[in-house]
């Protein structure tokens, strides 16, 4: 890129910057074969895909659990091992079943724990757990135990465990799974209040087109598609061919 | 795993007790427990004694005696071996109503039974008054390696995690005509075990990398203020007390 650093001192760095990103786990299996995927500040992306396609692998390389060969970088910040700290700061993943991730007496505790590991203290930490929770539209719910919460409720809380740590880009992995359609429509509505850059990854293709307008659809470890949303999900013979499909009675007008 | 949330030892409350520092509490319920197994097992009152204290301690923190006792249950096996040790144990046989026992087997039994009865019920309070999670900030506060506190954190959070799913695989099997009282369908309960581990063991690792990614690197996060000198004063009071009672015991 011979204008790289002309744009770089002209224009933030996006939110997300993958390059050429492959992974094999220990087994040999080869997940992921060089996928590239920017993501610029603000934006609300959708990671599409089967089964089996890469999806979580991908995830867990935004925060350096996992690291394969390329690049990946949050906010100019290079996914590497001295920088593991901050890059899981600045990268929120809010993992599939809350109930992995919920492990505190109190809501409030819970809520406390990703900041407090960051640093935060004191009066700065109870303002941060008391903002998150506000925007999660659970603030009445604080001292509750998260045992004692619908799903919905619990999935918000989730989100508010990693909304506290105030990140760069929110990373999502099958929000609405298990939820019920109430429940899918009001952490929907949060998640378009809160006016992070977010990447959604999911199966539920109506979630996606609601609230991404941009998608990627990742296949057997390679992005394949990477167009609006709304184009995408139109493409019939693209969606056949990678196993996806609309549910029933679902029409693009 | 959301049955982990709250603890089956763990009263909540706002009492006193409860709102002291653990690690006051935990040095507090270690000396009580050396206090009572320091005693001479024929100090008859000085148990008696200890049990005052401990009574005072509960009237404060606001549990009730049945929640104890139900709890209490756990030193079941530890009796009924106290009360074989009278019939098998050798000796200077002595008349308890109208049997013929062993005096040093029952002078034995009442040894165990009382120290344990009382050391059972310290752990309790502790327990009872403080949560899980206190309890490790406090052993951290304490200075206890950080290995140490991380395998405890871990502990706690697999023992809640397999029995979750231990209830789970039950409810899965029953629903599928399983009756585990039929000793001849134990195997399949044997089997479900196995398949046990390697579940427990891959959601201990979801949760865990769920905690890697908030930033956790192997200490809870530690909110309390350090303990002033009065929350230990108040807070040793009941080991002092049980320490004068020690002390008049072994009077000559």
């Amino acid at each position: 890129m011979p204008h790289a650093v002309e744009i770089d001192t002209a224009t933030p760095p996006p939110a997300l910057k993958v390059e050429r990103l492959a992974f094999a786990y220990p087994d040999g299996h080869q997940a992921l074969y060089g996928v590239d995927l920017q993501v610029a500040a603000g934006e609300r992306v959708a990671v599409l895909g089967p089964n089996g396609a890469g999806k979580t692998t991908l995830v867990l390389h935004l925060n350096g659990v996992l690291s394969g060969q390329g690049v990946v970088e949050v906010a100019g910040l290079p996914v590497v091992k001295p920088n593991l700290r901050e890059i899981r700061r600045r990268v929120g993943i809010v993992f599939q079943d809350p109930d992995d991730q919920l492990f505190m007496p109190t809501v409030r505790e819970d809520v406390a724990f990703g900041p407090a590991n960051f640093g935060v203290r004191g009066s700065d930490l109870d303002a941060r757990v008391a903002r998150a929770l506000a925007d999660v539209g659970m603030a009445e719910h604080a001292d509750r135990s998260p045992m004692h919460l619908s799903g919905g409720q619990r999935r918000r809380i989730a989100l508010a465990t990693v909304l506290a740590c105030d990140p760069e880009i929110l990373v999502l992995d099958e929000p609405s799974a298990n939820l019920e359609p109430r429940a899918r429509r009001e952490l929907a509505e949060v998640l378009l209040t809160l006016g992070r850059t977010m990447l959604m990854v999911t199966h539920d293709l109506p979630y996606a087109l609601q609230l991404c307008p941009r998608s990627v659809l990742i296949d057997d470890g390679v992005i394949v598609a990477d167009g609006p949303t709304r184009e995408l999900l139109a493409d019939e013979e693209l969606l056949a061919a990678h196993r996806l499909e609309l549910p029933f009675g679902f029409r693009l007008g | 795993m959301s049955a982990g949330h709250s603890h089956p030892l763990h009263r909540p409350g706002d009492t006193p007790v409860h709102r002291l520092p653990a690690q006051v509490k935990i040095v507090a319920a270690i000396a009580t427990a050396l206090c009572v197994v320091s005693t001479p097992r024929d100090q008859y009152w000085a148990f008696g004694l200890y049990l005052v204290l401990l009574s005072a301690i509960w009237v404060v923190a606001r549990i009730p005696p049945g929640w104890l006792a139900k709890r209490a249950l756990i030193e079941a096996p530890f009796v009924v071996l106290t009360f074989v040790l009278p019939f098998i144990a050798g000796g200077p046989e002595v008349h308890v109503l109208g049997v013929a026992v062993s005096e040093h087997g029952l002078l034995t039994g009442w040894n165990i039974l009382v120290k344990g009865t009382l050391g059972v019920l310290t752990s309790l309070t502790l327990a009872a008054t403080t949560s899980p999670g206190e309890l490790i900030v406090g052993l951290q506060r304490l200075r206890v390696p950080t290995m140490v506190v991380t395998i405890a954190t871990l502990m706690l959070r697999y023992l809640e995690v397999i029995a979750a799913e231990a209830r789970r695989m039950r409810l899965a099997r029953i629903s599928r005509g399983h009756d585990p009282r039929f000793l001849w369908q134990a195997g399949a309960t044997a089997r479900g075990v196995g398949t046990l581990f390697i579940r427990s063991y891959e959601r201990g690792e979801r949760v865990h990398l769920a905690m890697v990614s908030r930033g956790w690197v192997g200490a809870m996060p530690d909110h309390s203020t350090p303990a002033r000198g009065i929350a230990w004063l108040s807070g040793l009071a009941l080991p002092g007390l049980a320490a004068v009672v020690l002390g008049v015991a072994l009077w000559p």
